[in-house]
């Protein structure tokens, strides 16, 4: 009988259970990072860099070598590995208490400087590792542990919307927001975390990919609930789409 | 035959030692009295096939630091003390993560914004930790524009031999005084292995450089790993200068420009039929303690000089082990003149006799 | 003709799987897997399209699809 493995572990994916919650989307935005790593064959050209936070144990999944970046600082670390090693493949992954809220400055001038490496930001409306506190994307009205009665803007502001901002930056050649609620929308994921791989490849500057992902355990919902909470609450606020494709023809 | 010898500033001393050490990417804001630094190195490092970034913050200057000689390539920052406050936080994680770096601190003076001028202030910071948890930056104290210089290729070279950051530790005067320097390039020898660096996983196991160790045991293990190689540093590294110590009644201790003030005094002294003698330590870290209390074991009490109000003073009476120690501080504002210490050295000397 | 195989160790019972199959192949099981989580169950009756929606959605990249 012919038949034929259509769909296994890639193979930057190292064979190691994730520590991740049940339910918690990490692991499909992993899978489809470690896949765009082996579609372009980049695995061992690829430097990775792991943040602070649930995804800070990078390395123990990726099969790549991986540098260990402070709280927020990745997108600089990122920055210095890249201007060493032009020829190789960076990437930072960061979630939104690291990328949005202590790490912003860095991220936002390693966009400005067009720093041709990808960041994979995970927006999940919350610190996770942490124990659930209010982040800069916490949606209004959101309990946290630090925001009992609700997000309120007269204290805390709106949450940011990062792709948005870094998609205004002339150094950005790629940002996208992307969620893994739908069949269509898992397939948009794996297409947009592809050509941020790809256009570093192609040296066209800063990429960007935002995935709306579920916290079940911080936010007290099931796995279930929570993909329905991406859907119905954090996506009317934090819109899916290509928000920046710069054309080859469009670098200066 | 004389050797070449070029007018230089102490901040380019320092960029033209990193040149010919190899160095090949900087990261830094701008800050006074260092400036100098980033401006020749602007113009310079392209011009080797390296990199200039001028980063948004101290803070990302180091983090870039970070990520570029994670790769195995040399790479370095230069600040002063405000900058170098920001920087503690990555200087902790390059430590524990024991990347090769070299950090220039040109100190002004503090605290906060304090002011331009020189200052020993930061001995504590650079010498004691500065940042979180239990580590130690090997710190060169240079006190002359050539001093610079061959102390900045020094720290590459200890960089990596430890896998450690290097600290060159000068100040707004050091930084800022012209001086001949005589360029003498390394001979391009054998570097120290780079087994650790990140350079992509082609045909060999995945490396990681991280700082976080959460299994039983990891920890401990990580800290005894790094205090034994601080002790290796202090078994195989301490510098210093001894300038007439062996006949003298008593010792001044100062470093880097509070050195060069204390050397006048000294001399004066010794015109005046005074023996009185000067420990100069060049490494801060390791501190020539064993040298010290060699000496403190001949009974000569210390006099220590510094332009702050008593921070080497500390390890100074650890080394005199309950010998006489003496000190003459001057905190920023103003530099002491070799006369005014040498008016202390007429105060104190006829005591210190037999 | 296609199949999927759950690997039980690596399933946390999250369900995602079971709302995407079209075949609604996939259960929670009753049996806990030695992590202590009720894993996912495949029955395989032949439908399965080898669609691989199920593989695509779980986050623990526990299902392989043959086909």
């Amino acid at each position: 009988m012919s038949e034929k493995r259509v769909f296994s572990r890639p193979q930057t994916l190292k064979d190691a259970p994730f520590h991740f919650c049940p339910g918690c989307h990490h692991g499909i935005a992993h899978r489809m990072v470690a896949e765009a790593i082996d579609k372009f064959n980049l695995r061992e050209k690829t430097i990775g860099v792991a943040s602070v936070g649930c995804s800070v144990f990078l390395y123990d999944y990726f099969d790549v070598d991986v540098i260990e970046a402070p709280h927020g600082r990745a997108a600089a670390v990122a920055t210095g590995v890249k201007r060493a090693r032009k020829d190789r493949i960076v990437f930072s992954y960061q979630g939104d208490g690291d990328l949005a809220s202590i790490g912003i400055a860095e991220t936002v001038h390693t966009a400005n400087r067009g720093e041709n490496i990808t960041i994979i930001f995970i927006n999940n409306t919350v610190y996770g590792m942490t124990g659930g506190q209010l982040a800069p994307t916490t949606l209004l009205g959101q309990k946290t542990t630090t925001s009992p009665y609700g997000r309120d803007f007269m204290q805390d502001g709106y949450p940011i919307r990062m792709t948005e901002i870094l998609a205004t930056l002339e150094g950005t050649a790629f940002a996208a927001r992307v969620a893994f609620t739908t069949p269509k929308n898992i397939n948009m994921a794996k297409k947009a975390i592809e050509k941020a791989f790809q256009f570093q490849k192609e040296e066209m500057g800063f990429t960007f990919v935002e995935v709306l992902s579920a916290c079940p355990t911080n936010w007290g919902l099931n796995a279930i609930d929570s993909m329905k909470r991406v859907e119905e609450e954090m996506i009317p606020y934090f819109p899916l789409g290509i928000f920046k494709e710069r054309k080859a023809a469009d670098v200066l | 035959m004389t050797e070449a010898h070029d007018l230089v500033k102490g901040n380019e001393a320092v960029a033209m030692g990193a040149i010919d050490a190899g160095c090949l990417y900087y990261f830094g804001y701008p800050i006074t009295p260092q400036s100098d630094i980033p401006e020749y190195l602007s113009y310079h490092l392209p011009r080797v096939g390296g990199e200039f970034v001028q980063a948004e913050s101290e803070v990302a200057a180091i983090n870039m630091l970070m990520g570029a000689a994670a790769t195995g390539t040399r790479a370095m920052t230069s600040s002063s003390s405000p900058g170098i406050s920001l920087m503690q936080e990555g200087i902790s994680y390059i430590a524990g993560s024991e990347i090769p770096t070299v950090i220039v601190n040109m100190s002004r003076s503090g605290p906060g914004l304090g002011g331009i001028a020189p200052s020993q202030g930061d001995y504590f910071q650079a010498v004691k930790g500065g940042g979180h948890g239990d580590y130690h930056l090997l710190v060169l104290a240079p006190n002359s524009v050539q001093e610079l210089y061959e102390l900045t290729i020094l720290a590459f070279d200890l960089a990596e031999k430890y896998r450690n950051p290097v600290m060159i530790l000068g100040d707004a005067m050091i930084g800022q005084m012209k001086e001949p320097l005589s360029r003498r390039p390394p001979e391009k020898g054998e570097k120290a292995s780079k087994d650790w660096a990140l350079t992509g996983a082609e045909g060999r196991p995945q490396r990681v450089l991280k700082s976080l160790y959460l299994k039983d045991g990891e920890l401990t293990a990580h800290n005894w790993k790094l205090h034994e190689k601080y002790k290796a540093m202090q078994e195989n590294e301490i510098r210093f200068e001894a300038l007439m110590t062996e006949d003298a009644d008593f010792v001044l201790v100062a470093f880097g420009s509070a050195a060069r003030i204390a050397r006048t005094s000294v001399l004066m002294a010794r015109e005046a039929g005074m023996k009185v003698g000067l420990f100069r330590p060049i490494t801060l870290f390791p501190f020539p303690e064993p040298q010290l209390s060699a000496l403190a074991k001949t009974g000569k009490p210390f006099f220590v000089v510094e332009l702050n109000t008593g921070q080497m003073l500390e390890d100074v009476k650890i080394a005199a082990a309950g010998n006489r120690v003496d000190f003459f501080g001057k905190p920023p504002g103003a530099l002491p003149t070799p006369e005014e210490i040498f008016e202390e050295i007429k105060n104190i000397y006829p005591g210190t006799k037999g | 003709m296609a199949r999927i195989e759950i690997h039980q160790t690596l399933c946390k019972g999250c369900a995602l799987c079971t709302t995407l199959c079209p075949e609604e192949l996939i259960k929670i099981g009753k049996q806990i897997n030695e992590n202590g989580y009720f894993y996912a169950v495949f029955t395989d009756n032949g439908a399965c399209k080898g669609c691989a929606l199920c593989a695509k959605i779980c986050p623990d990249v526990a299902i392989e699809v043959w086909k």
